[in-house]
């Protein structure tokens, strides 16, 4: 289904903060998602400023000038770092990152 | 010592009238004493007596380059090797970089003594450098007032002549906003100019590495050597660098501004129309004219820039997680459990917002309401500079509406904040390089800044109109009276 150009919502409600948080990967406690709410909208209230202005048969842009990302050739040029980049992880053990368990 | 310009300690550095170590030492000692002004997060004092003195010994063998020997400091989102880049986030509060970005590797490359890291908003995150992790930054010229930001802190220890130079970045007024406040000359460069290898993503079709100094001519120098190809950043110009120093002397007479309409409204306070306005007599007493131009969707500008950066931000900082390097939470029950606590504990309040505001643009059902229709505008607003660029050489208007404003007077309020980029952020969202330079003093004392915003790749005749209005005027020589 297309989506209509005039956005759906304009304030929302702290459901969809948590929502929202959720997806960003965010901790958010629920006396923090009223306050978060609030100052959300006020934003959304601006980014809808946008709607003043017609862009019926724009192409969007997605890049400064239209420039295209160059691609290199797929050829390894890194130096092994792993010793270097393990130093300065939280925690890690025998060449690999250590995170909490995620298979039992 | 502190008060001179690059090409004088340049020559001084060659004539051996000081040394690169004695210059570093001072400098080293203005900013320790400088303290207050919270300017630096890191010092780099050992690192940089190490690098004066091989400077020196280029020096005395002849082999130096014209900034060899010169000190200093990068905005602490540039990686520097086996140094601390916090990017003024607590979740990068321990992060020593395994690698230098770029722009540190070229003017390290160049001989420069890097003295430090410069504080700034989080994440670049913010236009007053309240946001930092790391304390707030104090104005050099009112020491109650922001120094802008988010290069807050390479704006005021430059203004306060800590340091000669700076490095800076500008995503949507990053450089020029603190440049304004602060008196100083800040240019942003075309998108790709400057390598972003090891430059911290904020929002990456916006995102560019410049420079802030006290004068046109030193961020030529400075612009010269940081600016470049790099295999390294697939969105750096595969273009020779222009000689940026070699045009500095040449006549505006002929050349042709463009006053747009929208610069001029009445959203501008009177003070700071009527600097401007001088300024624009200054420069046509120099032969430069005049001419109307429009940026009719200009108004656009804040409302699509505040979709694509946070946008961009929200998938840039994703990499945040607690997994790999920076801050981890103490306690968790399992992996998402510790993502959601180190994210929520380790960035602070205005990048979560922004990162709530991008995640919900770029959700399923309003991608194409907003991220679409932002991406749409930002063509018509590229357009209009394309359109204006027909009639004029370089574009000119305020930087900001208003003269820096005090410490906490803007916090509860990020829509207030965000509108002091509402005439910069145009520039980013086109990828064409503007700067800032110093054009009066409000009646409380405070620097004006001057626009300016250029063709795309054309930073030459912004540097050439800056240098030459500087040669008629002596705004960007006056130092704040506690750092003289």
């Amino acid at each position: 289904m297309a989506i209509p150009e005039k956005p759906i919502i304009m304030s929302l409600t702290p459901t969809e903060i948590r929502h929202i948080a959720k997806l960003a990967r965010l901790r958010m406690e629920d006396h923090q998602a009223r306050s978060c709410a609030t100052q959300l909208s006020r934003i959304l209230e601006l980014i809808e400023q946008m709607n003043r202005i017609d862009t019926s048969d724009i192409e969007p842009m997605s890049h400064p000038q239209d420039t295209a990302l160059r691609l290199r050739e797929d050829k390894v040029t890194a130096t092994d770092q792993t010793e270097a980049y393990l130093e300065i992880a939280p925690a890690s053990e025998n060449g690999l990152y250590l995170v909490p368990r995620v298979i039992e | 010592m502190h008060a001179n310009t690059l090409r004088e300690h340049s020559e001084s550095l060659r004539k051996r009238e000081y040394s690169s170590v004695e210059l570093t030492r001072h400098f080293l000692d203005r900013i320790h004493r400088a303290s207050d002004l919270n300017a630096f997060i890191t010092i780099t004092d050992e690192i940089a007596l190490e690098q004066a003195s091989e400077s020196d010994r280029l020096l005395s063998s002849g082999v130096a380059g014209r900034l060899t020997g010169i000190p200093i400091a990068h905005k602490d989102l540039f990686c520097t090797r086996g140094v601390l880049t916090t990017c003024g986030s607590r979740i990068l509060h321990n992060f020593k970089s395994p690698y230098d970005a770029t722009v540190v590797d070229k003017l390290n490359a160049e001989g420069m003594i890097t003295l430090g890291k410069t504080n700034m908003d989080e994440f670049a995150m913010g236009s007053s450098c309240e946001t930092s992790y790391f304390g707030t930054v104090a104005n050099p010229w009112d020491k109650a007032r922001v120094p802008g930001g988010s290069s807050g802190g390479s704006a005021s220890a430059v203004a306060a002549r800590l340091v000669p130079v700076a490095s800076a970045t500008d995503t949507g007024g990053s450089i020029r906003q603190p440049a304004a406040f602060c008196g100083l000359t800040g240019i942003k460069p075309s998108y790709g100019r400057v390598s972003r290898y090891g430059m911290i993503a904020f929002a990456s079709s916006l995102d560019q590495g410049g420079i802030l100094a006290t004068s046109a001519e030193d961020a030529a120098m400075v612009l010269q050597a940081m600016s470049g190809f790099d295999p390294r950043d697939s969105t750096s110009l595969q273009l020779e660098t222009p000689d940026y120093c070699s045009i500095l002397d040449h006549s505006i007479t002929g050349k042709t501004i463009g006053l747009p309409k929208e610069f001029f409204d009445d959203g501008v306070d009177c003070e700071v129309a009527a600097i401007v306005q001088q300024s624009v007599m200054q420069l046509e007493s120099m032969g430069a004219k005049t001419i109307d131009v429009e940026l009719p969707n200009s108004r656009a500008a804040i409302p699509c820039y505040y979709v694509l950066a946070p946008a961009e931000a929200s998938s840039n900082l994703s990499r945040f997680d607690g997994v790999r390097y920076g801050y981890r939470t103490g306690h968790y029950d399992d992996l998402v459990d510790m993502y959601e606590k180190t994210r929520a504990e380790g960035f602070g309040e205005e990048v979560q917002r922004r990162i709530m505001i991008g995640t919900y643009v770029l959700s399923s059902g309003y991608y194409d309401a907003y991220y679409i229709k932002a991406q749409k505008l930002r063509r018509l607003i590229a357009d209009d500079f394309s359109r204006a660029f027909e009639k004029c050489d370089f574009i000119l208007g305020p930087t900001t509406p208003a003269t820096a404003f005090v410490l906490g007077e803007k916090n509860d309020d990020p829509v207030a904040m965000y509108l002091n980029d509402i005439f910069t952020n145009s520039a980013n969202l086109a990828g064409l390089p503007a700067m800032s330079l110093p054009a009066g003093f409000d009646s409380r004392g405070l620097p004006v800044g001057l626009h300016l915003i250029g063709r795309y790749l054309d930073e030459s005749t912004l540097l050439n109109a800056a240098h030459q209005f500087q040669r008629e005027t002596d705004w960007h020589r006056r130092i704040p009276a506690e750092y003289q």
